[in-house]
């Protein structure tokens, strides 16, 4: 099935620029010749239809039947080389650590501002920047346990970061459900290919949990708190929980008395130590933050600054992840730990300066604008792909909120062979490492591979119409 | 336990055997009338009319349909989604209780659920009851059937277990009640009918049928068929696994697991109103019953069944605290449910923390 597949232009992950097979592809390849179009359909079909069954499905907003759907998962996997993948580790690593320790400045002295290489205004006029945590003592000093980084290639192949998920980014339990089908599909090539496990992420994680636990102690009691069944990264959080073998619970759960958090249990309050809350900051407690928030724990926030309750991620770590702050994530690198960033930004251009906006609006046809605080591929415009009447919307936008914009070259996303209407032609992928800080920074190897379905389409979103990949990172190169 | 997690295993076990009860009830009642001869309309009503009523949603029925005619009241109990004891909205309930405990489940339950679910919600669903009803509801009993038997098979039979038997077992205590009771105005209101004539006895083995207690009937009473040993066998066997008193012992021991009471002492309402129950139909004779009134007696059974679950919720799920953010407990509980309702008008399937119909006032 391999056999005609031709690079499209672009990057390509799997073939070279004369069409020759990447030496890392090649065991892989050699033994895909061996499955026949019908066995490739029949395993295709079963792994839907587990998939489906098993409920590995993700709720689509604004749909009235409260309807689920799978995310499409294409049985081509994207492969990563041993020595590749440690330089993406390395990278990932650093961008983490300097990102733990500009949260920690400036929730405290905020010294980078005043050495002059962040404008103070940025951070403070940052939607997700919480004045109530300036001084506030995070455990471990960790303010990011769980970060998602979004990287994409560049038409030369560099590795380039995207953007940095630091709230509570979603996709792993993809990343390791992906990898199950696979061995269910192919068995027998993970052996002749020798391909890294995934499997130890929840133990990471948990790790990572428990060691932010109120004053170090021994055996806290961690919970997953989500908003609920209706929630589109549900199947997620119960997955993870289960995984954990921790309770997963929802904000009418727990009850704070005395600062000190308590779930509801068939016998009683049982104390809570450690929360790995995936809800957003804006909901994690109405008596703080919105008021109408239904999800949340009324007393959480003080139950946490009194440091009788962890959270994971801690409140505040938005600001890392605003739009405008990625921007100085390479400068943050040099200045907390004069290092070069070993994986480099997307070139980007800040509305709210001066020559940045002027650029913006002269060549929005050809940019790819971006709303500072929106995730999941809202709030964007593709300029080459958009109409005259789309564009001039934003222009009208950008003028009135600069610093809620920015703006990046299109870069044209790497491309991976993948199953569509029945052959298999080159999409868009990107990849998002799971980071995890804890004790030690711990990645597992690869990631969630998501691709852009659509043909020539650069948003790989699953609400926006995108599939998934498993990400092979081989012990070895070829 | 999770308080929220005890409840919501509760709900799901009680609306998969939910399900499968209504099942029953409607394919018995659609076979009878094949052995019934002059039907005209009036006739219809009358046979379908009291099925209606032993469900105890005759005022939502109303509300949705001007008579009860054959259609209707399948429509009614299997499809229809204003209805949220059909069989389907039923299943959709506990399939979405299952999701938000969905961390507590075995893979093979869930999965199982889920295609039952599946199903229901399928264009499929709909050809097989127009092409052969009893082959739809056999893919209800034998999903509900095949679901207990997945639970027994693979749920650890810890604390969780404990609230999903006293869930199913509770629910098929009612249900059998109910069915018991679709006859009654055949009935004399006091004391029992000395003789049946042979449509009557059709109509009572049909009862028996719906409980899918026809075979074990005939072992013990043999051929004949009266509304007095029907109900006895239905209400006072001790062996029979759908006949009351063998659910209320079950869930008299169910209800002991939790709380940790011995047999004969009590902890909280739910084990002394369980036990107090299991007393009356251990002692308690068929005779006495009928001269109590049959239908008032099963009036009265469901009463206690729902006090039995009343108690179960106020001991172990709704737990009042007292502090400083119990007004803000309030408010969120209270917005909670609003949200809930807010989804059932937009007819999106729910359920959790009673707010399927009322948590007290169960209906069928």
């Amino acid at each position: 099935m391999l056999k005609n597949y031709a690079s499209n232009g672009g990057f390509d992950e799997m073939v070279d620029a004369q069409g020759a097979f990447r030496s890392h592809y090649r065991k892989f390849q050699k033994l895909f010749q061996k499955v026949s179009r019908p066995e490739f359909d029949a395993k295709r079909q079963t792994v839907d239809t587990n998939f489906l069954r098993q409920g590995i499905t993700f709720n689509v907003y604004g749909d009235a039947q409260g309807a689920e759907k799978i995310f499409p998962f294409d049985l081509l996997p994207r492969i990563i080389p041993s020595k590749e993948w440690e330089q993406i580790e390395r990278g990932l690593a650093q961008r983490i650590t300097a990102l733990n320790l500009f949260l920690h400045d400036i929730y405290h002295e905020q010294k980078i501002v005043k050495d002059g290489v962040i404008p103070q205004y940025f951070i403070l006029s940052g939607k997700h920047f919480r004045r109530e945590f300036v001084n506030f003592e995070v455990p471990k000093g960790i303010y990011i346990s769980v970060c998602g980084t979004d990287l994409i290639r560049d038409k030369d192949g560099n590795y380039l970061v995207l953007e940095d998920n630091g709230r509570c980014p979603s996709g792993v339990s993809y990343v390791l459900e992906n990898r199950r089908a696979m061995k269910r599909a192919f068995p027998g090539m993970f052996e002749t290919i020798g391909v890294q496990p995934v499997d130890h992420y929840a133990q990471e994680l948990l790790k990572s949990l428990r060691y932010i636990a109120p004053g170090g102690m021994a055996d806290p009691t961690v919970v997953l708190l989500t908003p609920g069944a209706y929630n589109s990264a549900y199947f997620e959080h119960t997955y993870l929980a289960r995984q954990m073998g921790i309770e997963i619970v929802e904000g009418r759960d727990l009850f704070v008395r005395d600062s000190r958090v308590y779930m509801r249990t068939t016998k009683g309050l049982q104390p809570v130590h450690v929360i790995y809350r995936r809800i957003d900051d804006d909901f994690i407690d109405p008596t703080v933050f919105r008021k109408d928030s239904m999800l949340g724990v009324p007393g959480l926030v003080h139950a946490y600054r009194a440091g009788n309750v962890s959270l994971a991620n801690s409140i505040g770590t938005g600001i890392a992840d605003d739009k405008v702050m990625y921007c100085f994530v390479p400068k943050m690198i040099k200045y907390y730990l004069d290092q070069e960033p070993i994986l480099p930004n997307v070139p980007t251009y800040l509305a709210s300066e001066e020559a940045d906006r002027k650029y913006i609006l002269e060549n929005l046809p050809q940019l790819v604008v971006k709303a500072a605080n929106e995730s999941g591929g809202y709030g964007m415009l593709i300029g080459p792909k958009s109409s005259k009447a789309e564009i001039e919307k934003f222009r009208e936008k950008i003028i009135a909120e600069p610093r809620n914009y920015i703006a990046q070259p299109m870069v044209f996303l790497s491309q991976h062979p993948t199953y569509c209407d029945g052959k298999v032609e080159g999409r868009h992928v990107d990849l998002r490492p799971f980071i995890l800080s804890g004790e030690r920074i711990s990645i597992i190897p690869g990631g969630l591979t998501r691709v852009a379905l659509r043909k020539g389409s650069i948003v790989v979103n699953s609400s926006q119409g995108g599939g998934s990949k498993d990400t092979w990172v081989l012990y070895g190169d070829e | 336990m999770l308080s929220r997690v005890a409840h919501s295993l509760y709900w799901m076990a009680r609306y998969i055997e939910r399900a499968e009860n209504i099942a029953r009830l409607v394919d018995v009642n659609l076979q009878l009338l094949l052995d019934l001869r002059n039907l005209d309309e009036k006739r219809l009503a009358a046979h379908w009319l009291p099925i209606v009523k032993a469900t105890g949603d005759e005022e939502a029925f109303f509300k949705l349909h001007p008579r009860a005619t054959g259609q209707a009241v399948t429509e009614f109990l299997v499809f229809q989604s204003e209805n949220p004891n059909s069989i389907v909205q039923s299943i959709c309930a506990a399939r979405e209780n299952a999701r938000m405990v969905r961390d507590q489940l075995t893979l093979e339950l869930w999965e199982e659920l889920n295609r039952l679910y599946l199903f229901i919600r399928s264009p499929q669903a709909r050809k097989v009851w127009q092409r052969s009803p009893s082959e739809f509801f056999q893919e209800i009993k034998a999903g509900s059937l095949h679901l207990n038997g997945i639970a027994n098979a693979t749920l650890i039979h810890n604390e969780g277990w404990w609230f999903v038997q006293t869930g199913q077992f509770l629910e098929r205590a009612d249900k059998t009640t109910r069915i018991l009771d679709v006859r009654y105005e055949t009935l004399p209101e006091r004391g029992a009918p000395k003789s049946v004539n042979q449509a009557e006895a059709l109509e009572w083995s049909a009862v028996l049928r719906s409980c899918s207690a026809w075979d074990a009937y005939k072992s013990i009473y043999g051929a004949e068929v009266n509304p007095r040993l029907v109900a006895e066998f239905l209400l006072l066997n001790d062996n029979f696994p759908r006949s009351v008193r063998f659910c209320v012992g079950e869930l008299n021991y169910a209800v002991r697991q939790i709380s940790g009471a011995a047999e004969g002492y009590f902890r909280n309402d739910t084990d002394k109103l369980a036990g107090r129950f299991l007393a009356e139909l251990q002692f308690g004779t068929i005779d006495e019953i009928f001269d109590y009134g049959l239908h008032q007696y099963l009036d009265d059974a469901q009463v206690k069944l729902n006090n039995i679950g009343a108690a179960l919720f106020n001991a172990y799920i709704y737990q009042p605290f007292e502090s400083p953010d119990g007004a803000h407990m309030v408010q969120q509980e209270e917005q909670q449910q609003q949200s809930v309702e807010l989804r059932m008008a937009n007819g999106e399937s729910f359920s959790k923390f009673g707010i399927r119909n009322s948590e007290f006032g169960i209906s069928l």
